[in-house]
């Protein structure tokens, strides 16, 4: 039985995959000689190629950001930024032509580390290279080449989806019009990069991560990746979140500590809801995603930081950028907390850019640039509605 | 347009940049966008003033006056301007120093609390004075630092600020023969135009 969409879903969507002949010189000095990136696109792209929007993914994602893939399926979730892509929408499908597609290295079909890599047959494995942000962008604009946009409408994204915007921004400074930035930070901090690495250990330890080589194992590290993401998750979720999640049915005061059975088990089995949450997360996830890619991203992130090309100073980074740029941050964040995106917000100021700056209120940690917080959209809508108008014929100052 | 915005924007050049403190809704940096071509900043605390002004295509960042304005470059704007919001800050005297760092061309507006209605008030019957332009009772204002007329030219007196330009108008926003007579006594909105 097909399912019922709803009218502001884009619906059933197949991503299609797209090859690259041309070999990409890497910041690292190594070269991929060629690539397929799997993408997805929602809504039509108009006559003058004025209306598209990248949108950028973060550690997890892939290119699938709104709708559905089976029409039949009745418990397929839709794509993982389903609440802002649609009909009417703040990402109208109606008005804007969206791209969003798996980045280089990823592991949802585009090359990446399970790749097979052809002058071997077997999987690239460990010998992938290690991807930067910078690598990602210009594997994103040779995809705009290739379809034809020369210049984004908006170029968007949360967490290292943002710190891709803000590379598009430096690195391409005339073929984006807006950079909508989310929960992003302008480099990592050493506590961040500490949660990465306990991640990454928590993957090489394992006995099936056979340095990256499980594959020709017919295995993959299980329980590595689980934990490398409940560590993740506790960083995205906020103190507060949790405590909401874990807590429904108590008293205010309960701290989360909802049991999972009713009573404690006086053994080291799960005795709280959170353990078993974080459990099921885990797992799911590591049947779902490639070790070696979940790597590569860590390094990626841990590696971001535009300014070292301008003397540390990112606010020279921005100099060049012709774009608008709206930044938002949530206040329970403590991954990119506030203060990170404000770094970004204070720099742009300095490189006197136009800038708009929201801090959004929700309990929800980093995770909550996913939701549907009621402020949030609606201020995304707000911006994009004025993207769209610019898009109108005759619109001023429309270039 | 408010009359009082079309005094200020005779002292606002065309193409120039401008830092609105308190922006509101945008809808006077939207003008100023739209007739003189201005690069907009305004900076402003509540949600559904800045939600308006996304939507009005206005570049609007989130930041409270009371924590400072240290992350604006030093004369980084042509022009700074801060419209019916002195007198909610926590230290009006600070934010006038800061104005002045961030830009020569600075412009103030605040209601007079010297009006001769709010002194009738006072002195007959002894209550804080309430009016158009100070509608709020003294526990809910928002306006923790009333000042008048006299207050701000010693202000400027003291602090060495060279007053380039200092207009009174009535709720109307129109100047009369008795204000220019008596501003302090006659004036119910001050608009300063200054630099250092």
């Amino acid at each position: 039985m097909a399912k019922t969409i709803s009218s502001d879903s884009v619906g059933i969507v197949t991503p299609q995959l797209i090859h690259f002949d041309e070999r990409l010189e890497l910041r690292s000095g190594r070269i991929i000689e060629q690539y397929d990136l799997m993408v997805e696109t929602y809504g039509e792209l108009n006559a003058d190629k004025s209306n598209a929007i990248l949108i950028c993914h973060a550690l997890s994602g892939d290119h699938h950001a709104a709708g559905y893939h089976d029409a039949d399926n009745q418990r397929e979730k839709p794509g993982w930024w389903d609440c802002c892509i649609g009909p009417s929408k703040p990402f109208d499908t109606k008005k804007f032509f969206i791209v969003c597609l798996n980045n280089l290295g990823g592991c949802a079909g585009s090359t990446g580390p399970s790749s097979i890599d052809p002058k071997t047959g077997k999987p690239f494995g460990p010998d992938f290279p290690i991807i930067t942000v910078r690598d990602w962008v210009k594997s994103q604009a040779r995809l705009a080449d290739k379809l034809g946009i020369d210049k984004w409408a908006a170029v968007i994204g949360g967490s290292l989806g943002g710190m891709q915007v803000m590379r598009w921004a430096i690195s391409y400074p005339n073929r984006l019009r807006h950079a909508v930035i989310i929960a992003a930070a302008p480099k990592l901090s050493a506590q961040n990069i500490a949660f990465n690495e306990v991640a990454r250990q928590s993957i090489t330890s394992d006995p099936d991560f056979h340095e990256g080589r499980y594959y020709d194992f017919d295995t993959y590290p299980k329980r590595g990746l689980m934990l490398a993401r409940m560590v993740g998750h506790i960083n995205y979720l906020s103190d507060r979140a949790m405590r909401d999640k874990f807590g429904k049915d108590a008293i205010e005061g309960s701290f989360g500590r909802d049991l999972r059975s009713g009573k404690l088990n006086f053994s080291y089995d799960v005795d709280f809801q959170v353990e078993s949450y974080l459990k099921y997360k885990g797992e799911t996830f590591s049947s779902q995603f490639d070790a070696n890619t979940y790597l590569l991203i860590t390094k990626t992130l841990d590696y971001f930081d535009p300014s070292v090309d301008y003397d540390f100073d990112l606010s020279k980074a921005f100099v060049e950028s012709q774009c608008k740029y709206l930044v938002i941050s949530f206040s329970t964040d403590w991954r990119f907390p506030p203060e990170r995106s404000r770094e970004i917000v204070n720099n742009l100021l300095k490189a006197e850019k136009q800038v708009s700056y929201l801090e959004i209120e929700a309990d929800q940690g980093h995770d909550a640039f996913l939701l549907p917080i009621p402020r949030y959209i609606e201020a995304l809508r707000s911006y994009m509605d004025c993207v769209a108008e610019e898009l109108a014929p005759g619109a001023a100052n429309a270039s | 347009m408010r009359a009082d915005l079309e005094i200020i924007q005779q002292w606002i050049e065309p193409g120039s940049r401008v830092l609105d403190l308190g922006c509101g809704d945008g809808a006077f940096l939207a003008h100023l966008k739209k007739e003189k071509q201005v690069l907009d900043c305004g900076l402003e605390i509540d949600t559904e003033n800045i939600n308006r002004c996304l939507r009005a295509g206005v570049n609007v960042v989130e930041q409270d006056l009371n924590k400072g304005l240290s992350n604006f470059e030093s004369n980084s704007f042509d022009t700074v301007l801060l419209a019916q919001t002195l007198q909610t800050v926590e230290r009006p005297d600070i934010l006038v120093e800061e104005m002045l760092r961030i830009s020569r061309n600075c412009i103030i507006t605040f209601p007079n609390f010297a009006h001769w209605r709010h002194r009738l008030k006072l002195l007959s019957i002894g209550n804080m004075p309430q009016s158009s332009s100070l509608p709020f009772e003294w526990y809910d204002t928002p306006n923790i630092h009333h000042c008048t007329i006299r207050d701000f030219d010693n202000l400027c007196r003291d602090r060495k600020i060279k007053i380039l330009h200092r207009t009174v108008v009535d709720f109307n926003h129109r100047s009369s023969f008795l204000m220019n007579l008596h501003p302090n006594l006659f004036g119910i909105n001050a608009i300063y135009h200054f630099t250092r």
